[in-house]
């Protein structure tokens, strides 16, 4: 049963739903497709049932959590037509009368709609971190924990080690200091020398002087704490033994500051910065770029959000990263740009509307370049030794990608073929970038040159049953 | 400095081809392109298929028998040489038939190919349902008896590709990736092909580089009479094996997945997805294998076939220019083993066309008799 | 591994985990309900059978990925309990079955 609308949101996060807000009030006819069962994206994950279940959790969660209870609560007051527990596998190209059908599945049947106007708000993923033994159970994301605890109200017992570099770390520290859960240490990535670093965009930052003086003060929570702090680390690697049911992570070794130190480890959070989830945007072919600073692609977009792709926006972090913040006012502007193309607002008045959601996102992205600069991207991966397992679903490791450069391998979709890595469940998500930094180290290509893996539906694992099930036709 | 022989292309053909000069003392430049190129041996489903080849071509049926025939050692020589198990089997196939329109259209070209000169129909009879279902218990009810030939197998094409990269370029071969062929120049008694990033020189030239091969024909006198025919092909996550034989649409690889085809659209150039494609496939596939159902796909792809107007090889050398020779068709996994030891070593011979008489194009100029 | 922050308002769920009896709550993951019991893995590593466990959390990296009612591949970490669930490991090969009315 395939039916026609107006706009399709994909994602619920925070330009998701600023986008339905915005296109659904100029009185676009809005679906918003989410795989999880509540709104919030990452960012703002589960905030509906916090607050209902679980109000005392607030507290430790932060105040830049709580603000997703007011995003939610403009997005459930707005007419849209919200299927939560719908996960999209395939976008198709342009057909009949210039529309595409998206393709999802939910409560394990595959439905069709037909589109012209596509806003796609998947947001990111952290950047994967291949060190050695990053396969061990226990060794997770700074997200999966913060995930955990938004969801479930769950915390890591034993000794947890946070290890990385970057904003997410530093409010997952925050947060769980707050809630009095002990951490064993802080293994900090993040190059000495970083203030010197950033002062130049110091000034820019300064127009974002809240949020500066919010991570000034979250800096001295952890700071003051009494948790120890290793700085300036690299060489990590996690170390497991065997128990019961397969082995599992006990320790973290690492050098900081001229010493080699090796720590028990329960539960290893890693963290090296967040990236663009550019799944869907590949799977359409739009245009990306690399960008050198955060070291990792992005769709190119223009001032609307609009892809290279017509009719496909991108608005959040899944065009670049930006922040959530910044995701709300670019899921706005691209509503509204929408809801013009779809003859409901003039231009003129979508033009005077988004003018204040584009100073308001100028301010929250002056505090960007300094970020960016305090916290650089992690400059290793490429270099990564050669018995560092890059697919983890494939089991491939860097050496067997050198190896196959070695007899002619020219790129990632030949990697694929000759390795199988990026052929997994995952397709790709936790690979693609460690393969185009590896083959773009060892080449001394550019990453723009290297490329990434060709993405191809179904974009997440759907059983043949569904798809013999589609009705006849569908693109 | 000039090699013999310049192959125009690394793929499965390009790659045997290249593998069966070395062997033959030749020394051997291959050009291939890059990474995002149409690379049909990337989307292989990987039969090595003899039943139903060489329907209208008795030389077909018997030039994809002697190939099966010879894989064998043939995967087991790469194995040797790289350590790569580039898992060959040939256990028999099956074409299931889900109707009896199917049933009778393959019992037909049976009865056609029996009628052929030589290997005849290669042994391969039809079975009823109750038989199939015998040799195979996960096959389902609707299906309504198969087609069945000893001699079919299946082998991994990506890592049969990768494998002879490796021997190459531990041989001494020279591969050059990203080196697209823009055209070539007969000179003197050789050959200088031009690409982007360099000139080569040869004694010979081969022309195996798939669809491009039309592209490059005119400069060397070569009519390649062939086109773009697009397959979707799916696959699953990895599961127990289900098969004692290979079943043609459906095949279990070594690694549990089950890779599932086969459909047929005219698009041109578009190795772009059709969702409806991918709906055939998994129907059929469940009517076929019920079992099928609760497997997840994991991915798919489209690939183009090089495909003649027949679905016949295309070899010949060029008369205005001996030496150059084309080297085309849609069945290189399965042919992989005859390219290498039978066709690789007659390139360097005189009398290709005598000997391939019956895959020269100039079957296509002549009016069909009845 | 994982603790419950203190709460008394989420209600009690319990599902089957490799047929043991599991006890959560309103609200949790399959993911997050695995972890607070001290379930370390979910799956094996196809290729070398070793034990994996959920890296992302976020429904990206498939390590959380189990067998529900005979389906591989779903996703605990994006799958909220339900009372009477049968959940199992995700086998390196999983068993093609009937589950969806052969």
């Amino acid at each position: 049963m395939r039916s026609e609308v107006d706009v399709v949101v994909i994602g619920a996060g925070p330009a998701g739903m600023a986008a339905a807000v915005a296109a659904a009030g100029a009185g676009a006819g809005v679906v918003v497709l989410d795989e999880q069962v509540e709104p919030g994206g990452q960012i703002y994950r589960a905030i509906e049932s916090v607050e209902r279940n679980r109000p005392a959790d607030l507290s430790f969660l932060g105040d830049a959590y709580v603000h997703g209870s007011t995003v939610a609560g403009a997005f459930r007051a707005v007419r849209t037509d919200y299927r939560p527990a719908s996960t999209v596998w395939q976008v198709g190209d342009l057909g009949k009368g210039k529309r595409r059908d998206v393709v999802y599945s939910r409560n394990g049947a595959a439905e069709t709609l037909s589109v012209k106007h596509l806003v796609i708000a998947t947001g990111a993923l952290e950047r994967p971190v291949p060190i050695p033994g990053w396969t061990l159970p226990g060794v997770m994301t700074v997200g999966a924990v913060q995930s955990a605890l938004k969801t479930s109200g769950i915390y890591p017992t034993g000794n947890l080690v946070l290890a990385g570099s970057g904003p997410l770390m530093l409010q997952l520290a925050v947060q769980l200091i707050t809630a009095h859960v002990p951490i064993a240490a802080i293994v900090d990535t993040t190059p000495p020398g970083g203030l010197s670093r950033a002062f130049f965009h110091l000034p820019r930052a300064l127009a974002a002087g809240e949020t500066l003086l919010k991570g000034w003060r979250m800096l001295r929570t952890v700071n003051r704490s009494g948790v120890p702090i290793y700085r300036g680390a690299s060489h990590l690697q996690a170390h497991g033994s065997k128990q019961t049911r397969g082995e599992k992570v006990t320790s973290l070794s690492f050098r900081s500051q001229g010493t080699d130190y090796a720590i028990d480890a329960d539960v290893v959070a890693l963290h090296e910065g967040v990236t663009p989830n550019t799944q869907l945007t590949r799977l359409l072919q739009a245009e990306h770029r690399w960008d050198d600073r955060q070291r990792c692609f992005h769709p190119l977009t223009n001032q609307w959000g609009e892809t290279s792709e017509p009719g496909v926006y991108v608005a959040g972090d899944g065009g670049g990263i930006a922040g959530s913040l910044a995701a709300e006012r670019s899921g706005m502007i691209t509503g509204l740009a929408v809801a013009q193309s779809l003859g409901l607002l003039a231009e003129a008045a979508r033009d005077f509307i988004s003018e204040e959601q584009r100073m308001r996102r100028f301010i929250d992205l002056s505090i960007r370049p300094f970020l960016d600069s305090y916290y650089p991207a992690p400059n290793w991966i490429g270099k990564v030794g050669d018995d560092v397992i890059l697919c983890r679903c494939e089991e491939v490791t860097a050496g067997q990608l050198r190896a196959a450069m070695a007899h002619g391998c020219s790129g990632p979709n030949q990697a694929k073929s000759f390795l199988r890595c990026g052929m997994g469940a995952c397709q790709g998500r936790m690979c693609a970038a460690s393969v185009t930094e590896v083959m773009a180290a060892t080449s001394g290509a550019t990453p723009d040159a290297v490329g990434s893996f060709r993405i191809r539906p179904p974009i997440k694992p759907v059983t043949l049953a569904e798809v013999a099930a589609l009705e006849q036709g569908v693109l | 400095m000039a090699s013999d022989v310049i192959i125009v292309g690394g793929g499965l053909v390009g790659a045997a081809l290249a593998h069966g000069l070395v062997k033959a003392s030749a020394t051997v430049t291959i050009l291939d392109e890059g990474d995002l190129a149409f690379r049909a041996s990337r989307g292989n489903f990987g039969l090595v298929w003899v039943q139903s080849k060489g329907d209208g071509m008795a030389e077909y049926a018997r030039w994809s028998r002697q190939s099966s025939d010879l894989w064998g050692d043939f995967a087991k020589s790469l194995g040797e040489a790289t350590g790569i198990n580039v898992g060959h089997h040939r256990p028999g196939g099956l074409e299931l038939c889900l109707d009896q329109g199917e049933y009778e259209t393959y019992a037909t070209s049976i009865k056609r190919m029996h009628n052929q000169p030589g290997v005849g129909e290669n042994d391969r009879r039809m079975i009823d349902g109750d038989e199939v279902r015998r040799m195979e218990p996960n096959v389902g009810p609707e299906v309504v008896g198969a087609a069945f030939c000893p001699y079919d197998g299946i082998v991994n094409p990506l890592y049969t590709l990768r494998a002879l990269h490796q021997i190459l370029a531990s041989s001494g071969a020279d591969y050059r990736g990203d080196h697209r062929v823009e055209r070539i120049v007969p000179e003197g008694t050789g050959f200088r092909v031009v690409t982007a990033r360099g000139d080569f020189t040869a004694g010979k030239v081969v022309l195996a580089a798939g669809n491009g091969s039309p592209g490059l024909g005119p400069d060397l006198g070569l009519d390649i009479p062939i086109g773009p025919e697009r397959g979707h092909i799916i696959v699953t996550e990895r599961t127990r094996p289900l098969f004692n034989h290979v079943l043609g649409q459906v095949r279990q690889t070594d690694e549990g997945t089950v890779m599932l085809g086969a459909t047929k659209e005219n698009v041109g150039f578009d190795t772009g997805f059709n969702l409806e494609m991918m709906r055939q496939v998994a129907s059929r596939a469940v009517r076929k294998v019920p079992r099928l159902k609760t497997l997840r796909i994991i991915r798919s792809w489209s690939a183009l076939r090089i495909m003649s107007p027949d679905g016949f090889p295309v070899y010949q050398e060029s008369e205005a220019f001996p030496g150059a020779f084309s080297v085309s068709c849609h069945s290189g996994v399965t042919l992989a083993a005859a390219h290498a030891l039978k066709l690789a070593p007659r390139l360097l011979e005189p009398g290709f066309n005598d000997h391939f008489s019956a895959f020269s194009p100039r079957r296509f100029d002549v009016p069909t008799t009845a | 591994m994982f603790q419950r922050l203190p709460n008394l308002i989420r209600k009690p769920i319990s599902f089957s985990f490799e047929g043991q009896e599991i006890e959560a709550l309103e609200g949790d993951t399959l993911a997050s309900a695995l972890l607070a019991v001290g379930v370390s893995s979910l799956r094996d590593a196809p290729v070398s059978g070793t034990a994996r466990a959920p890296y992302c959390m976020i429904g990206v990296c498939f390590e959380c990925s189990v067998e529900i009612d005979g389906v591989s591949h779903q996703q605990a970490c994006l799958i909220p309990v339900c009372q009477d669930m049968d959940v199992r490991r995700q086998q390196a090969e999983k068993e093609a079955g009937d589950a969806l009315g052969g």
